[in-house]
């Protein structure tokens, strides 16, 4: 769907429409998640959707993406079934993770989408191997690798940022700076809050982006990932942008302040680009009412196939703790997985 | 190695070279792997033969190197990733425990990670407390994890291939007195499943792993004299433990000495008489015995590290003590 | 509250005990207690005994400690009563006062059949709902009892352990798992086992020896004699935990002598014997046996000691006591056991009503009776209330035993081994299995003539096993 759209219609309208799935689905999950029908943790991207957005439309369908906790958005845009996604977050057998990951562990290995880590840093390393077994390989592929300003203090923030730069891996690490570690003010945490600065400093090509702009993400991104691809090493981007709601549904959001929040919804990025668009006669409201219509549409067939999909036995439960048979690559097949429609 | 004999080192670094020789997915990397030749010798002249790439040297940075191991195998590579020191691996426990243990689960089985870990471990170098932890037993709580002791020769030639081989995560512990051990190593195949018996005896069954399984069979031998004939179990694999074995040694001997590195609380030690008395309590003719390390740091002093881990006088003692109880 | 108040007093648990000390409470104040509840741990020089209270109550007050010798008669503990009046019948004795050494045997507890309450009494309708642990909520189930509906002796009337299993804990013999499976498998009876552990364990080894030998396969006095050597430390071990056991079998021995002395001195004693054909009953027993598993099997002690207990029923002279220059008759035939300790050392405590129950039941009664006195748990009222005693040394080999009766009863009956001997039946010779019957009697109490009658009595009942 997402490929179609982009194929017909063009860069802009692909943006708007990525970014309008991620906003409505999270919409309805916050609808399903106070019916009880979403456990667990369950953090929103809304007002962070262009650089899941912008810095996606940079990537290859081969290329591979590493993500956090808070990774609806990613996996939409990498075009992870909307339908998986949703069985997931209701615990199905039919969720893309067969129900053991939930809302903050997305996994797909057809669309190279390496999780939903829910440990702050804990998802470089592992974008750090990624871009060496492509090294080892020769395949010129990028790892993108999202996580947020909170990572940037961990102690492995600056190792894999070491290391990719030591061993000049094709990593983009997309540091999605909204400000806020789980409460914690960029501010309070850092000494040094210029985040593309310190990445400078491990002699890796870095610089920050309006976060809240899809077109600077997507420019910037492909700026990155094509400099990535012709071997100039790992790049950083520093991503400004704001969530436009509490950490996770448990927040009750103290930390902030309301008109803050106020003065960045001004600067939604949804909105922005649809103001550009429609100035630029790109996009009219029945151009818009289609698109909401379309995925509207995508939103119910994912809640429907979740709603009636069945769950993991409970037999089932020791399964994949250790391989049930030896296998040649360091990935399972969907097909072996009963991969939802 | 000479024609006649190989070291414990020799024997590691022969199933390095001959697992690089045999699949080109496979690399090493760790702190000092390269030039330096390895800290304790195992990768000595192996740069030389394979080169940067496959014999890469790290930075100081356990976690992001061991991640990177995990994400080199989810980009299928073989990776042998070295672990200077189990003491240093508590830098990478996030990489270990919450990725390369959890992801195949975690993903419903999509994402296995065939990476093999390998690291030191162990007391009785006068090092002190932070160059001397036997945490092994801590890696075998960890579903999703293989762990591994070779205690011989031939293990230590033959459980890094089917390591290799094997989908998941394989920690292989060596401990640090071992890689001087010398001898002809028996042909033959060797697995990574099951326990072996080192000797057979019907009084007694001792069970010990890795460091303490030399010192076990010296035990044995000086028990025979007393007329004890105690049977050795060499556990080999911590986890999944080779339940089987414990039980048909138990239910030939009926007593039981665990030997372990490790300190007692929480240990290894007692999930294995935990497992013995779920398992063949009927067959128990005594009180399991347990000889651990003293529930101290290990200190530097000869005379105080020799007291705080097991010793062959104090495996004879405590098993004489289970026979006689 | 009815504001009735007893003292409970150091009891006489034989008729030659003068003194004891406490050795445990098994309660403390503000327990609530039942008749017959077990309160304290005695100390008798010869046995731990564990001493009943007389009444239901609660526990006011605990007046000794422990280790504190003290006369019989002292108060120990006061008991106030707590119960509904029903249960708070004081118990009736009819018995004549007697002196404080000698009154025991006049304050046998009636072993009644329970009233419609049950073991356990009557529950309190009114009471809540007491607390129970998951532990005796399982074991009641599985004795099929309802834990909330009991009156518990627990503080704050709690249902313990000890109310579920009736105060009938079993004697703890400290074997390995694997020992306690082959006990079971080769029918081997743990408490006749010697334990060569280190801590007087029993192992696997010390079963198959016992099994083996045949001698562990039933409470039988002379196990531990196979391996003298190692008896005393092992049965030091096993009896109770007592840190002095080499004093406290110096006074047991002390004890044994003074009544044995008494005896001698006050008894004027006749003995009389027979010869017991034991070819009818021994051909019953392997055929009753031979469908049984081996738990329960009958031996042919119990044989013997079912055909004196009848015989006693049918010449009730020598049954009771001969207290004040007159006999006093038993109420029922309780059955004094002479059980020889391991580490030395006699007693011979009471089987209850042994006349009154079946054999298989005597059987039982008979291996937890030797079980407990191997232990130091056995009763206050096992110590005193036997009315006729029977020793029997046929496992050492013994053909024929004179006793010495256990004052104040009238009566000791011994039995020798059962050997095989030439015997003439129907004025053919045969080779038969016999036993000598002895009879020793005070002869204050009853005449040769009677004596006779009972052996008599002894020699018909075993030859028509099928009645026992």
């Amino acid at each position: 769907m997402a490929v179609k759209h982009r194929a017909r219609e063009g860069a802009s309208r692909d943006l708007l429409y990525q970014m309008l799935r991620i906003r409505r689905f999270e919409e309805r999950c916050v609808e399903l998640y106070s019916g009880e029908k979403i456990r667990g943790f369950m953090h929103l991207y809304i007002g962070e959707e262009a650089v899941a957005a912008g810095v996606c439309h940079a990537l290859t369908p081969d290329d591979a993406v590493v993500s956090t906790y808070r990774e609806h958005g990613h996996a939409l845009v990498r075009d992870v079934p909307a339908t998986a996604i949703m069985a997931e977050m209701y615990g199905k057998a039919a969720g893309c993770s067969r129900g053991r990951g939930g809302s903050m562990h997305i996994f797909d290995a057809p669309h190279r989408f390496y999780g939903g880590n829910a440990i702050v840093g804990g998802g470089l390393p592992l974008a750090v191997g990624l871009a060496l077994a492509d090294r080892f390989q020769g395949r010129n592929r990028v790892t993108a690798c999202f996580f947020g300003d909170g990572a940037v203090a961990e102690g492995e923030f600056h190792e894999c940022l070491n290391l990719a730069a030591l061993w000049r891996l094709p990593v983009l690490f997309a540091c999605e700076n909204n400000l806020y570690a789980m409460g914690t003010a960029l501010a309070r945490s850092h000494a040094e809050t210029d985040l593309a600065l310190r990445a400078a400093s491990y002699d890796v090509v870095a610089w920050p982006v309006d976060g809240m702009d899809v077109s600077a993400v997507a420019d910037s991104a492909s700026r990155a990932a094509e400099s990535i691809r012709a071997g100039a090493g790992p790049h950083f981007l520093e991503l400004r942008t704001y969530r436009f709601r509490a950490h996770s549904m448990y927040d009750p959001d103290r930390y902030r302040d309301k008109a803050e929040i106020e003065q960045w919804k001004k600067r939604d990025p949804i909105n922005a680009l649809i103001t550009r668009m429609k100035a630029a006669q790109e996009i009219d409201d029945d151009g818009l009412s289609v698109l909401e219509k379309e995925i509207s549409a995508e939103i119910d067939k994912a809640i429907a196939f979740a709603e009636q999909a069945p769950v993991e036995p409970v037999e089932d439960l020791a399964r994949f703790v250790y391989s049930d048979t030896p296998r040649a690559g360091g990935t399972r097949p969907m097909g072996a997985v009963e991969a939802a429609p | 190695m000479s024609e006649t004999g190989t070291t414990y080192r020799e024997a590691m670094r022969e199933a390095i070279r001959e697992a690089m020789r045999r699949d080109e997915r496979v690399f090493l990397m760790g702190e000092d792997v390269g030039a330096y030749g390895g800290c304790f010798a195992v990768s000595l002249g192996l740069l030389e033969e394979f080169g940067p790439e496959r014999v890469r040297d790290t930075p100081l940075s356990e976690s992001a190197f061991v991640g990177a191991g995990i994400g080199a195998a989810l980009g299928g590579m073989r990776p042998i990733v070295e672990i200077m020191t189990v003491n240093f691996s508590l830098l990478a426990l996030d990489q270990i425990i919450n990725n390369a243990a959890t992801l195949l689960h975690m993903s419903g089985g999509q994402f296995g990670v065939p990476l093999v870990i390998r690291m030191t471990t162990g007391a009785g170098r006068q090092l002190a407390a932070q160059h001397s932890h036997s945490l092994e037993g801590w890696y075998a709580h960890i579903p999703g994890l293989r762990i591994l002791a070779p205690a011989t020769l031939e293990d230590a030639r033959g459980m890094l291939w089917p390591s290799l081989e094997d989908p998941d995560p394989v920690l292989i512990f060596e401990h640090g007195a071992l890689y001087a051990l010398s001898g002809v190593p028996r042909p033959g195949p060797v697995d990574i499943t099951r326990a072996a018996i080192r000797r057979s005896g019907e009084d007694i069954t001792l069970i010990a792993y890795g460091g303490t399984v030399g010192k076990t069979l010296s035990a044995a031998d000086a028990l025979a004299a007393e007329n004890i004939e105690a049977e050795v179990i060499d556990l080999r694999v911590l986890r999944p433990l080779d339940d089987v074995t414990i039980m048909r040694s138990v239910g030939r001997t009926h007593r039981v000495l665990v030997v372990d590195e490790g300190w007692r609380s929480g240990s290894l030690s007692a999930e294995i008489s935990s497992r013995i008395v779920e398992q063949a309590f009927y067959e128990l003719d005594a009180p399991i015995g347990r000889l651990c390390a003293a529930e101290v740091p290990i200190p530097y002093a000869r005379h105080l590290e020799e007291a705080a881990i097991p010793q062959v006088a104090t495996i004879i003692a405590a098993a004489r003590e289970v026979v006689t109880s | 509250m009815t504001g009735e108040r007893w003292e409970f007093l150091m009891p006489s648990l034989g008729a030659d005990m003068e003194s004891g000390t406490v050795a445990e409470w098994l309660v403390k104040p503000g327990d609530r207690i039942r008749k017959g509840d077990c309160i304290a741990v005695i100390d008798t020089d010869k046995a731990l005994i564990e001493a009943e209270s007389f009444h239901t109550g609660v526990v006011e007050a605990l007046l000794a400690g422990i280790g504190e010798r003290l006369p019989v008669g002292t108060p120990l503990a006061v008991i106030t009563g707590a119960a509904p009046a029903a249960e708070l019948r004081p118990p009736t004795r009819g018995s004549p006062p007697v002196s404080p050494g000698e009154k025991t045997g006049m304050e046998r507890r009636r072993r009644e059949p329970s009233p419609a309450g049950g073991e356990h009494g009557p529950s309190w309708p009114h009471a809540p709902s007491p607390v129970t642990s998951p532990l005796v909520r399982h074991l009641a189930e599985r004795h099929g009892m309802d834990a909330a509906a009991m009156h518990g002796t627990g503080p704050g009337g709690r249902v313990t352990r000890a109310d579920v299993e009736g105060i009938e804990i079993p004697a703890k013999v400290k074997a390995s798992p694997l020992a306690r499976r082959l006990a079971l498998e080769l029918g081997v009876d743990l408490t006749g086992v010697h334990g060569t552990g280190r801590t007087g364990a029993v192992r696997a080894d010390d079963v198959r020896e016992a099994a083996a030998r045949g001698s562990g396969t039933g409470p039988r006095a002379g196990t531990e004699q196979a391996v003298p050597g190692r008896a005393a430390s092992a049965a030091g071990a096993r009896t109770v935990g007592k840190p002095d056991l080499g004093r406290r079998q110096g006074l047991m021995r002390q004890a044994i002598a003074r009544a044995m002395s008494r005896s001698n001195q006050e008894i004027p004693h006749y003995h009389l014997s027979t010869t017991v054909d034991m070819d009818t009953a021994l051909a019953w027993l392997r055929e009753r046996n031979r469908d049984l598993p081996v738990a329960r099997r009958v031996l042919p002690a119990a044989l013997l000691l079912m055909a004196t207990a009848r015989a006693a029923v049918e010449v009730p002279q020598l049954n009771g006591f001969w207290l004040d220059d007159a006999f006093v008759p038993g109420d029922a035939v309780h059955l004094g056991v002479a059980i020889s300790l391991k580490g030395g050392g006699l007693i011979a405590p009471a089987l209850h009503d042994a006349a009154g129950r079946d054999l298989g039941d005597l059987m039982a009664a008979l291996k937890d009776l030797v079980a407990r006195s191997r232990t130091g748990r056995l009763r206050g009222a096992e110590m005193t209330e036997a009315t006729i005693t029977v020793t029997n040394l046929g496992d050492q080999g013994v053909e024929e035993v004179h006793g010495v009766i256990h004052p104040p009863q009238v009566a000791l009956v011994g039995f020798g081994k059962i050997l095989e001997r030439p015997w003439a039946v129907g004025g053919l010779l045969g080779v038969r299995p016999l036993v000598t019957v002895t009879l020793a009697a005070d002869h204050r109490a009853t005449d040769g003539y009677v004596g006779g009658r009972f052996l008599n009595a002894v020699d018909r009942l075993l030859s028509h096993p099928e009645e026992l």
